[in-house]
């Protein structure tokens, strides 16, 4: 199918988790697990959809949504940010900064999935 | 005689009291005090000698009395106002309360009412040998004997009648009555005696005119100058002689009454004089060359052998003599009490005595010997005098002196601006020129000055010659006089007016005696009441708010039985809202407003002090309230710093919370997730399976530790766990640890074992735990190649010191300054743990007495534990 998404995430177990059933739905799946070059992979992959955890060494997630929605070529891909901090201002803020969803952790690989697809049709 | 008279005179004040002592004719009666024997024998003497210049005499008083009745109002409405005794407590009061000032007025009016007694008694004693000369026992009257008792007799009576009782006010309502009716007695004498002049003897009204057209008064002379100093003089001594101020002012029951004495006072003065030149040109015409012009009343019924005339003539002199003297020593005495007697006496007795009855008795006595002293200085004056000088020139020495008071009155009543200093130096100039130009010479020459004096002045000064001063030649002795004494007091009083400035007292009585009429109520009651009761409600409205003022006033006034908001002003309610608005102001300074609306009471010395307390004790409250406001500043200052603190705490709180959770959730995420992939997905290979369960293992001993830590730091942190205290040696415990965490990595440890030989007496496994904890981030976190780490201990001044250095890069300066923090993972190495163990060892090191610090400078990471030793 063609569909690219970039996981931006520190944790390595997550990274191998959300990777493999990503990849058994038909994705091909970037990572970058740092938040200071996240920008330079996402401009490079220019992907379909991007998960974005919040808490990265470096740069958090919110500085690189922010950064996404003010890119000429990124703006409009939808952005599912990922957190363990499952507080609401974090929530609110995301959607302030114009994330597309907001997943809290530990989540079911049903719920990744679901989300994935519906943000790839819309 | 005179005891008729007194009876008559008390019988009078007692029966006519009720219904005739307030009425304006009593008190127009009671003004005819001015028409004296003077009047009464003079007028015609005065006529015969100067024609109609005796006329000036009545003229300035009807100009007064019609022309300036506002004068007159203003001065009875400042008297009621102030509750003024005397012309004295007047000017004094006006100028700021200067006993100085009375004193000299005091003075001045007793020297000049003195000449004026004189005349008194020499009327009556002329009359009296006249009298007696015509009846059947002549002989035995000497005039000198005859005036000392009738100035004894004059004495004793207006002491009985004068000092019968003490009023505040100076009121004396049976004396005035008794002027009233000598009054009306002398009216009728002198026109009886007219009428017999002008019919009896003279043959009707024809014959008369054409007696006067013929006689010398008809050809007299008006010299223009003597008329208007003349007019001017008793214009100016109808306001300022003692006993018109004491009739006029004092003892004046209603302002209205000057309504009705305006015109019938003049009509009074009219009637009097009808037959003033009949009588004199009548006289000349039939009696002797050599017969004394001042006696025609007396003489000329006499002569014709009317003795019930004569009688009647006698008894009008008599009363004219009598009233003016009683009324004089009435004022004179309230004066010299007031002003000299009893300020002496207090300042002598200390006040001490201020029992009522003392006072009152001692201010009794004190006037009781004014008037007798009074008496007899005009007496005196009498004697000196030689009692040979005409009525009319004795009564105008008394004019001009009294005159004298006139700039500092008027001044006073309408210029803000004049002063005590003003005041002081008008009246002691026109006093001192009116003594060296009139009165002293008025004794004749050789009697108080020598007859060198007059005619070339003192030490031959001409310049100060007494009747012609500063080289003024040629003018008339009285006109001389008057007119250098009126002008220089005048021109004193404004010159030192607008040199000084007033005392603060000045101004305040100042501005209440100049502007009077808006400070107290006009005569007629119902308006000033209102008036009085709109200023009230302005005031109140200001001071307690327009809503409860307005309430108050309401409702009194419909307790009176009125409508809308202004009630009366009755005592009763000008106390209630004077302790309305002290609770808002204090008492005094209520006091001072009501009364100064009102008019009720003159804001006194006392009552400003007391207003200054109150401003002083608001100053001393208000000065309380701002120490408050700073205490309560410096409180919520406080308060301010621990909300901080404590948001500073929650918000620590949040973080650790938010971090906490994330610690958690991160290994629980992998757990779920590949829990699901091992049920959910089917064709795993065995080695993914393999290694997805060993994941699972792996992220649960994870989150197993961070429990244990998390737990431990709780309990630490808390204090609610024991230290179990024991001695040890110090390398058993590193032998411990590094058998526990040094062997797992590929960190080669290096230690001197022999210096660690020491007994140490600690919670070892604590300890330990520390150690191991050090070891074990030495092995994830040393990137040194070949990575060594260096455990040395030291001794010094009862510490033990172990440092662990490595051989690494060591940690930045940042770094080392959260390192202790918890979850402070540094850098992005995924071998850590929570980040809670150096938190922990901090914890530990703290309950051991010990500290844990990061060791700059050595190469590597470095860390110091300290523990208290013993050698």
């Amino acid at each position: 199918m063609g569909k690219t998404v970039v996981l931006v995430e520190d944790e390595p177990n997550i990274i191998e988790a959300i990777s493999f059933i990503l990849s058994r739905d038909g994705w091909t799946v970037h990572t970058h697990s740092n938040g200071d070059t996240a920008m330079a992979t996402l401009e490079v992959r220019a992907p379909n959809l991007i998960l974005l955890d919040v808490m990265l060494p470096g740069r958090s997630g919110f500085d690189i949504l922010s950064d996404i929605r003010g890119h000429a070529v990124l703006a409009q891909t939808p952005v599912m940010m990922l957190t363990a901090r499952g507080q609401t201002k974090d929530r609110e803020r995301a959607m302030e900064l114009g994330a597309s969803r907001f997943m809290t952790k530990p989540f079911s690989n049903s719920e990744v999935l679901d989300a994935v697809r519906e943000l790839a049709t819309s | 005689m005179l005891f008729v008279v007194a009876f008559l005179a008390e019988r009078a004040a007692k029966r006519g009291r009720a219904r005739w002592l307030n009425s304006p004719i009593i008190y127009t009666l009671s003004l005819s005090v001015y028409c004296t024997a003077w009047t009464f024998y003079g007028a015609v003497g005065f006529a015969a000698r100067s024609g109609l210049e005796y006329l000036t005499i009545y003229i300035g008083p009807t100009l007064v009395m019609i022309g300036w009745w506002w004068v007159l109002r203003k001065l009875v409405r400042v008297g009621r106002a102030q509750r003024i005794t005397s012309i004295a407590d007047l000017i004094s009061n006006r100028f700021g309360k200067s006993n100085t000032l009375a004193v000299l007025i005091t003075l001045m009016a007793v020297a000049g009412t003195t000449p004026y007694i004189a005349l008194q008694l020499q009327s009556v004693t002329l009359s009296f040998s006249a009298f007696a000369a015509a009846g059947p026992n002549a002989e035995g009257f000497g005039s000198a004997a005859t005036a000392f008792w009738v100035a004894t007799g004059l004495a004793l009576f207006t002491v009985l009648f004068g000092t019968r009782n003490l009023d505040v006010n100076e009121r004396h309502h049976g004396v005035v009555m008794a002027i009233a009716l000598e009054a009306v007695v002398k009216l009728i004498a002198l026109l009886a005696v007219g009428v017999f002049v002008v019919w009896g003897l003279g043959g009707g009204l024809g014959p008369v005119i054409e007696q006067i057209e013929a006689s010398e008064i008809a050809e007299w002379e008006i010299a223009p100058s003597r008329w208007v100093a003349l007019i001017a003089l008793s214009a100016a001594a109808f306001l300022t002689l003692p006993r018109m101020f004491q009739v006029l002012v004092v003892e004046n029951d209603d302002e209205r009454h000057l309504r009705f004495a305006a015109w019938a006072f003049p009509t009074y003065l009219l009637l009097i004089n009808l037959f003033i030149v009949p009588i004199a040109v009548v006289g000349q015409n039939i009696l002797p060359e050599a017969t004394n012009p001042d006696l025609y009343v007396l003489s000329v019924p006499l002569v014709s052998g009317e003795a019930g005339l004569a009688t009647l003539s006698f008894l009008g002199g008599f009363s004219s003599a009598t009233s003016m003297v009683i009324v004089a020593a009435i004022a004179l005495s309230t004066m010299v009490s007031n002003h000299i007697v009893m300020p002496i006496w207090l300042r002598v007795t200390g006040g001490g005595a201020l029992v009522s009855g003392d006072l009152r008795n001692v201010v009794l006595l004190s006037r009781r010997f004014s008037i007798i002293g009074v008496v007899f200085l005009g007496y005196v004056y009498y004697r000196i005098s030689g009692g040979g000088a005409a009525l009319a020139a004795i009564g105008l020495v008394s004019f001009a002196g009294v005159s004298q008071f006139l700039p500092a009155l008027l001044g006073g009543l309408f210029w803000r601006g004049a002063t005590r200093s003003g005041a002081l130096a008008g009246l002691l100039v026109g006093f001192v020129i009116w003594l060296w130009a009139m009165f002293l010479p008025s004794f004749g020459p050789d009697a108080a000055l020598s007859a060198d004096v007059l005619a070339h002045g003192p030490w031959g000064i001409a310049a100060l010659k007494p009747q012609a001063l500063f080289g003024f030649v040629g003018l008339d002795p009285l006109v001389h006089a008057v007119f250098w004494s009126l002008t220089l007091n005048t021109v004193s009083f404004v010159v030192v007016s607008l040199a000084s400035f007033p005392s603060p007292m000045e101004r305040l009585q100042g501005a209440q005696i100049v502007d009077v009429f808006k400070h107290s109520s006009s005569g007629q009651r119902w308006r000033g009441g209102m008036a009085q009761s709109e200023d009230l409600l302005l005031m109140a409205q200001r001071i307690v708010g327009a809503t409860q003022a307005q309430g108050l006033f309401r409702r009194v006034a419909s307790e009176q039985g009125l409508e809308g908001y202004l009630p009366e002003p009755t005592p009763e309610f000008l106390n209630l809202l004077e302790r309305e608005l002290a609770g808002s102001v204090g008492a005094a300074t209520a006091h001072a407003m009501v009364g100064q609306i009102v008019g009720r009471a003159a804001v006194s010395v006392d009552d400003l002090i007391a207003v200054a307390d109150e401003a002083a004790q608001i100053m001393e409250y208000s000065s309380q309230l701002e120490e408050k406001s700073e205490e309560l500043i410096r409180t919520a200052r406080q308060l301010r710093e621990a909300n901080e603190k404590l948001t500073e705490l929650s918000h620590q709180k949040d973080a650790f919370l938010s971090q906490i959770s994330h610690e958690l959730r991160t290994p629980m995420t992998s757990i779920r997730a590949f829990s699901e992939i091992l049920r959910d997905s089917d064709g795993l290979s065995g080695d993914d399976q393999s290694k997805y369960s060993s994941i699972i293992n792996s992220e649960s001993v994870r989150l197993t530790r961070l429990l244990d830590d998390l737990l431990d730091l709780s309990v630490l942190e808390n204090g609610q766990v024991s230290m179990n205290l024991e001695d040890g040696l110090l390398v058993d415990v590193l032998d411990r640890a590094v058998a526990a965490a040094g062997l797992i990595g590929k960190v080669s440890i290096v230690r001197r074992r022999e210096r660690e030989q020491m007994v140490i007496h600690t919670d070892l496994d604590r300890l330990c735990q520390v150690f191991i904890n050090l070891i074990a981030n030495a092995q994830k976190y040393c990137e040194a190649l070949e990575p060594e780490l260096k455990i040395m201990t030291s001794a010094k001044d009862g510490r033990l010191y172990i440092d662990f250095i490595d051989n690494g890069l060591g940690i930045s300066r940042d770094e080392q300054l959260v390192v202790f923090e918890k979850f402070s993972r540094l850098g992005d190495d995924r071998e850590s743990g929570a980040g809670l163990g150096l938190a922990i060892c901090r914890e530990v090191m703290q309950r051991l007495d010990g500290t844990i610090s990061y060791l700059p400078g050595q190469g590597g990471t470095a860390f110091r534990v300290s523990l208290p030793f013993e050698d």
